[in-house]
């Protein structure tokens, strides 16, 4: 059995593939993106960081106010 | 089972093996010879011998790409009557895109095209845009990766330099 296992994910394994630099056309239209728009993210973050009054926590030094 | 390990190490380190190869400095520029966007008769690379070659591998979704046409044709506009010359090998997975694009930018350089992604698989491109500056004798001097602002002003010098030679 763990033969088997270690054979399959081996297999697996065999399936990766990179993508190529030159592959990254559909990777970059605008519906793949995480976020649909990264001003209005970086907003939204800004307010729920201000108002958990945990700013700092995502990374950028600030109070508690939303104000910077 | 340690045999099922070295199988498992070599399936996981094959990939960066592959990736490993490419064009460097120091090397020959490889004979490419691809169709042109705009028709259906092919340039080539070896027929730009003789001439400093900026090969340019592009894409219409690839934002550096923007900047860096607009600069591309002005130094071969400046720099063309001594020889300089660019190469832009378009690598969209739709020709129409590509075709959009330089609606929007048009230049009048040479630009081909490879889909099939065996022209850049084999200089080893690692990201887009990357710029092969080829000296006269066809041997690479410079290997370009992305594209920033104040890039076209070092790219005139080099190229300069080796107009000289």
């Amino acid at each position: 059995m763990k033969y088997a296992f270690t054979l399959l994910l081996i297999t697996a394994l065999c399936g990766c593939e990179t993508v190529q630099p030159w592959e990254r056309g559909s990777l970059s239209k605008e519906e793949m993106a995480w976020q649909s728009d990264v001003m209005e993210s970086s907003l939204q973050n800004q307010m729920y960081t201000s108002k958990e009054a945990s700013s700092g926590g995502n990374g950028a030094a600030g109070g508690g106010c939303g104000c910077n | 089972m340690r045999f099922l390990h070295c199988c498992l190490l070599v399936c996981l380190y094959l990939p960066s093996l592959v990736l490993a190869t490419g064009v460097a400095v120091g090397d020959t520029a490889p004979a490419t010879q691809l169709p042109n966007l705009a028709d259906n008769s092919t340039t080539s690379l070896h027929g730009l011998k003789g001439k400093v070659v900026y090969v340019d591998f592009w894409a219409s979704w690839c934002g550096p790409c923007r900047l860096s046409f607009p600069q591309l044709e002005q130094l071969r506009g400046e720099l063309g009557p001594q020889g300089f010359e660019v190469f832009a090998i378009n690598v969209d997975e739709f020709e129409k895109d590509a075709l959009a694009f330089l609606r929007e930018i048009p230049v009048s350089y040479h630009v081909v095209r490879d889909a099939s992604g065996d022209t850049p698989r084999n200089w080893g491109i690692l990201g887009m845009p990357t710029g092969f500056l080829i000296g006269r004798n066809g041997v690479v001097r410079k290997v370009h990766q992305g594209y920033r602002k104040n890039d076209g002003a070092a790219l005139r010098l080099e190229i300069i330099e080796l107009l000289r030679e």
